[in-house]
């Protein structure tokens, strides 16, 4: 498959979002957590407590919706930045009670806009980066679909990351990178294979822990799978005393791009 | 006829690392003897505009410096060291033309990467310091980049020492693909680090800081500082415009507009950085009663 063809797949109407996730992984035992306590409820960012196989654990999802009408009240997947705090304020709460953290990533990029700004879309995402590198609890990010840039980061610095197959994680979109490059939007197919932004290629280069094959639909079997892969990895995290966790996180990023 | 871009390398290269230490010697003077700024549209003499810090004396619009020039007005004479002069960028994604493009940008700037990093006195006071380049592709972030700065913060974790750091930037480099975006993890881990150690960041935003670079440490400063009019944002204001179909309005994500939001701590004209950032690295090594 060629990677226009996955950033496609990505990017696909039908493909599961967060929320289809969290009902599958969860069910019943999801309650959503309102709100930044600052400004507002961002509806891009998803997120509450949850029951893995009776551990409880936070989740925070980035939804982009499936029709119009959900897209439209989710922002189309792109937060703003009381959505970076309120995933930070929960992630502060897991903290305090040793809960460990899973992010479900599937955003085209944080939000551009005026209020966006005006809010500092830039020191919220910061904030996030500052704050998760020492968060005291285990912390898993599983990129579902897109993968887009600081806006994904920001839900990202975890003790692993993990891509679906047909997930792509990229510091800018194929069209933005033809575009600024080459100012020729016919090269997109040729940006998305110069980026490198596949699930293959980027655990070739280190910068993903795992792929998760995925089939056409969510079925029970991946599902079940899914649920008990991430049970053990964040049992297995939730173990380790905290200055271990802390050093591995900091050096899993520590060791990326770093010149000899 | 000769790119213009090979003249520059041997002039930095020729005047060697003494000029840029004394704030009095020529940190770059153009060729024009007049030049227009493009604020007011005033002729000015280069020689006033550099006695006046490369800021317009009629309208006091902030020309762009390069780090060597920036360098030379902020620390004290002789005082700076730099730190991993010789790291050099790698094609790393095998990216089309990228490799050219880094020579390019080595041989019109003069530097080997977009940041300068080192160690200097300020008023007298030892700290760390990295000062970013825009001629630099634009002071996009790369992977050396990162590494720099990482480097620096946990020099001065190590040593403990304050930290100054100037930030100017396009934003992410394209061609370094995801290392590009994990150095803004990478840098915001090693800035937790100093800043859990009880240690002073000081950040100076300069025209223009976008991008990743917004969106990491250039916003994680304990106390962050801005020189006038200069554009600070997450996204640049054309993709903006593009995004939601409208124009942007007059002074949108300009240091002004960021204070009254609340996202700088004070705007600091080129003229007084020097003395505030030496005091405000004093308060912070000040024993009480001394
Ligand atoms: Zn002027």
């Amino acid at each position: 498959m060629k990677a226009i063809e996955r950033v496609a797949a990505a990017r696909a109407i039908d493909r599961p979002t967060a929320l289809d996730y969290i009902g599958r992984l969860f069910g019943d035992s999801f309650f959503e957590l309102h709100g930044d306590r600052r400004f507002g409820d961002d509806r891009a960012i998803v997120s509450g407590i949850a029951e893995l196989n009776g551990m409880p654990v936070t989740v925070i999802g980035i939804e982009r919706g499936h029709n119009t009408k959900e897209k439209v009240f989710r922002n189309f997947g792109s937060a703003h930045p009381e959505g970076y705090r309120k995933a930070l304020r929960l992630m502060k709460q897991a903290e305090k009670f040793h809960r460990p953290v899973l992010c479900l990533v599937d955003t085209s990029g944080a939000y551009c806009g005026i209020g966006a700004e005006e809010r500092g879309e830039g020191q919220a995402i910061a904030e996030n980066l500052f704050e998760m590198i020492t968060l005291k609890t285990p912390i898993l990010s599983i990129l579902l679909g897109e993968g887009g840039s600081g806006g994904a980061l920001g839900l990202a610095v975890a003790d692993e990351v993990w891509m679906l197959e047909n997930a792509i994680y990229s510091v800018i979109s194929p069209e933005g990178c033809a575009s600024i490059l080459w100012k020729d939007s016919s090269k997109t197919a040729q940006a998305a294979e110069c980026l490198k932004l596949t699930s293959q290629d980027l655990y070739k280069m280190g910068v993903i822990e795992k792929i998760i094959r995925e089939p056409k639909h969510i079925e029970d079997k991946l599902v079940d799978s899914l649920r008990n892969i991430i049970y053990n990895k964040l049992h297995e995290k939730k173990a380790l005393p905290v200055e271990q966790l802390l050093e591995e996180r900091y050096q899993r990023f520590r060791r990326i791009g770093a010149a000899d | 006829m000769l790119p213009n871009s090979l003249f520059k390398k041997p002039l930095n290269a020729l005047e060697g690392s003494e000029w840029y230490n004394k704030v009095t010697s020529k940190p770059f003077v153009p060729n024009d003897l007049w030049i227009k700024c493009p604020s007011c549209k005033s002729m000015l003499l280069s020689s006033d505009l550099e006695e006046n810090l490369q800021v317009c004396p009629k309208c006091r619009h902030h020309f762009r410096l390069n780090a060597r020039q920036r360098i030379a007005i902020t620390v004290d004479e002789d005082s700076f060291q730099e730190f991993d002069k010789d790291l050099l960028s790698k094609n790393l994604l095998d990216f089309p033309d990228y490799t050219k493009k880094l020579k390019n940008a080595r041989l019109s700037s003069g530097e080997n990467e977009s940041v300068i990093c080192g160690t200097a006195r300020i008023g007298g006071h030892a700290c760390a310091l990295s000062v970013m380049d825009s001629s630099f592709m634009m002071g996009s972030m790369g992977s050396v980049t990162g590494e720099k700065i990482t480097r620096m913060f946990e020099y001065a974790t190590k040593n403990r020492l304050p930290i100054v750091i100037f930030t100017v930037s396009g934003g992410a480099r394209m061609q370094e693909g995801i290392f590009s975006l994990m150095q803004m993890a990478k840098t915001s881990g090693a800035a937790k680090r100093h800043s859990d150690a009880g240690l002073l960041y000081i950040t100076v935003l300069t025209d223009p800081t976008t991008g990743g670079v917004t969106a990491s440490f250039a916003m994680e400063g304990g106390i962050i500082l801005a020189e006038p009019k200069a554009l600070v944002g997450f996204a640049g204001p054309r993709v903006i415009e593009q995004t939601i179909r409208q124009r942007l309005p007059q002074g949108f994500q300009r240091s002004e507009f960021l204070l009254e939001k609340g996202f700088v701590d004070a705007i600091v004209p080129r003229g007084e950085l020097k003395e505030t950032l030496a005091r405000l690295i004093a308060l912070h090594t000040k024993e009480e009663g001394q």
